[in-house]
């Protein structure tokens, strides 16, 4: 039987500016809600080998696990939470973007 | 204070513009991030969790007026209005974009500061005590001879690529607050027959193998210094491990090797090169002394002083922790604490830096000194302009009066911004510190020291708190264990684990448990938390922190 595979997005760092991006179907998100989820190892791999050969763009590149709410990912463990949303002593990074959005 | 001379200043001038194409040629894709990193790690720049990380050298954490401000107009250029004081005198910017980093190189060449060495597997930036020249027990000012350690570790050819980070730490007093037996190497300044040397400790360092350091030689004589410091870290780069990253360090070479075959290894090296060094090197430290050649001192009353502490109970409280013991009458070494109930251990907003630099030009003979333990520090003050300090540093949020309380936390950045982190340590540190102020009980506590680190490496230096936080990550859950009895000082000790960690939720009410445990352990007020736990040992304190292991066990 084979293992079970649970769902994943693409993540890295940003090259010039350093933030936590994420890939989508046809480039790359600041935000994990528009991250493309992938439930398909195979097709996970070649997404993220695809990621690794954009050195220009992003740093870093590896699959991330991820709960998926209908069609929404949110992060399973807490350090991909964090690098959803910012430090926790100050309302900077991500959270600060969303808040003026 | 040290100024560039004309070869230094080229020699950073250069150094930047190499690193300014450096990061051309990877923004327009001729450098892989595999070639690029080591590059950008030599200059101080990490890619951290969610962002660019600088790291800045503060050499001997020295630094002037000029250069705060500088750092000040940095943090709001280029970052969000602050930096981090780091656990080794450093100074961080947690969120620079890459192509501005060489402009913020250029603007710190321009004050006679840079990046260099801050990273990688090299002599990292030469730490001291950071109440040199000042302190009322020193033997001598450790400075110069950090400098000439600087001058001779940067871009030493032979050690640009050991085979781990090297970190040397310089006292010359015998109350050590330099931390020197937690080092690579560790100076102490001593005194034999008259002649001034140095006490070699090697061997020391914390993360995930803690080690207090083991004395090489118990007399090195001044002039010797160079060629015995390179004499130790040849043969640590000849017999280092290159193979397991985890026993790189020179510590566990000597641990492996024994001390004794170090110490013939390094004697034999050291007979071999003595004669290289042909006193050169002494020529330049007489330069370098004379660099740091004390201010002049002034001879006035302290009435001044002496009425604001009878009629201010605030500024009295504040003068009583925050104060150090002056070696010139009159004087006093003044401790900024950046550690406000609630805030980031070790942040500094640009409008504090430039606070604290206009009260160093103004009152403090324009020099300031940035402590292991993540405070600001104005070395020389007259006690007549204390009270005028006080009101301005009360006025920017700087007049906490809690130096070597129980708020007074040390925490590494931790998993708010770190990428090798397990866990947080700033809220940690940031609840510990307003729970004790609301219980209004840090100065009946009195003297103890908390450290924090959010992962096993340990930059929160846990294992050297009284008490010691290590943040974990146990099954994908923020864990916190705890250690005791650790020690930084002149009698170093590592702290002993108490048993399994807590919750993130538990950790607070467990830290709380154990200092209201330890006031009904002392023997008498006097009695510090380190003192009691050395009388009464562990078990005390774990059957507090487990009163159910306890329970169960009756």
């Amino acid at each position: 039987m084979p293992r079970n595979f649970t769902p994943k997005v693409v993540t890295a760092n940003h090259l010039l500016k350093g933030d936590v991006i994420y890939q989508t179907a046809n480039g790359w998100t600041r935000h994990l809600a528009e991250a493309e989820i992938l439930t398909d190892e195979a097709d996970a791999d070649l997404r993220l080998i695809d990621a690794a050969q954009q050195t220009n763009v992003v740093v870093g590149a590896y699959l991330a696990d991820v709960d998926v709410t209908g069609d929404t990912p949110s992060p399973t463990h807490f350090r991909e939470d964090f690098r959803a949303r910012g430090p926790s002593n100050y309302a900077h990074g991500k959270q600060e973007e969303l808040r003026n959005v | 204070m040290y100024n560039y001379t004309d070869f230094d200043a080229a020699f950073v001038k250069e150094r930047n513009a190499q690193f300014r194409s450096q990061v051309e040629r990877r923004v327009d894709g001729s450098l892989t991030e595999d070639e690029f990193k080591p590059l950008r790690l030599m200059n101080g720049l990490y890619l951290q969790l969610h962002a660019y990380m600088l790291r800045v050298a503060i050499p001997y954490g020295t630094l002037n007026s000029r250069q705060m401000h500088r750092l000040a107009d940095i943090a709001d250029r280029w970052d969000k209005g602050y930096g981090h004081f780091t656990t080794r005198q450093n100074i961080q910017y947690n969120w620079p974009q890459l192509r501005d980093v060489p402009d913020m190189l250029d603007a710190l060449a321009e004050v006679q500061m840079h990046a260099i060495q801050t990273s990688g597997n090299t002599i990292r930036n030469v730490t001291a005590d950071h109440f040199a020249g000042a302190a009322a027990d020193e033997i001598a000012d450790p400075r110069p001879v950090a400098e000439l350690i600087r001058q001779w570790s940067t871009d030493h050819p032979e050690f640009q690529f050991l085979p781990r980070k090297f970190k040397v730490a310089v006292t010359g007093s015998p109350n050590d607050r330099a931390v020197t037996k937690a080092h690579d190497i560790g100076l102490r300044m001593v005194e034999r027959d008259g002649e001034q040397g140095f006490e070699v400790i090697v061997g020391g360092g914390l993360g995930r193998t803690p080690m207090i350091g083991k004395v090489l030689r118990d007399f090195l004589p001044r002039e010797d210094l160079l060629p015995y410091l390179e004499a130790i870290v040849s043969v640590y780069n000849v017999l280092g491990r290159r193979d397991n990253k985890y026993k790189a360090r020179i510590k566990i070479t000597v641990h492996e090797n024994g001390l004794d075959d170090i110490r013939a290894r390094v004697e034999e090296r050291f007979a071999l090169i003595r004669p290289q060094f042909t006193g050169v090197d002494q020529e330049l430290l007489a330069g370098i002394e004379a660099d740091f050649a004390p201010p002049a001192f002034r001879d006035e009353a302290v009435t001044d002083y002496e009425d604001a502490r009878r009629h201010y109970p605030a500024f009295r409280s504040w003068a009583d922790t925050n104060l150090s013991e002056h070696r010139v009458p009159g004087y006093a070494i003044v401790t900024i604490s950046l550690k406000a109930h609630g805030a980031t251990p070790g942040d500094a907003s640009s409008a504090q830096m430039r606070l604290m630099a206009d009260l160093a030009k103004r009152y403090g003979h324009d020099e300031l000194r940035i402590s292991h333990e993540q405070n600001v520090i104005l070395p020389h003050v007259h006690k007549s302009d204390l009270p005028s300090i006080y009101s301005a540093l009360r006025a920017e949020g700087l007049g906490t009066a809690n130096l070597g309380l129980i708020s007074d936390i040390i925490a590494c950045p931790g998993m708010d911004y770190c990428a090798l982190a397990t866990a947080r340590s700033i809220p940690i540190a940031q609840d510990i510190a307003k729970r004790f102020d609301e219980l209004k009980l840090e100065h009946d506590v009195g003297p103890l020291k908390i450290k924090i680190s959010g992962c096993i490496n340990a930059c929160g230096h846990h294992h050297v708190g009284h008490i010691g936080i290590l943040g974990l990550d146990r099954a994908g859950v923020e864990n916190y264990q705890i250690t005791l009895g650790g020690d930084g000082t002149e009698t170093a000790s590592i702290g002993e684990r108490v048993g399994p960690g807590f919750s993130a939720d538990e950790i607070i009410p467990a830290i709380e448990r154990l200092v209201l445990g330890y006031l009904d352990l002392r023997a008498e007020p006097s009695e510090t938390f380190l003192q009691t736990y050395r009388r009464v040992g562990l078990a005390p304190f774990k059957a507090i922190l487990y009163p159910e292991a306890r329970a169960n066990a009756a």
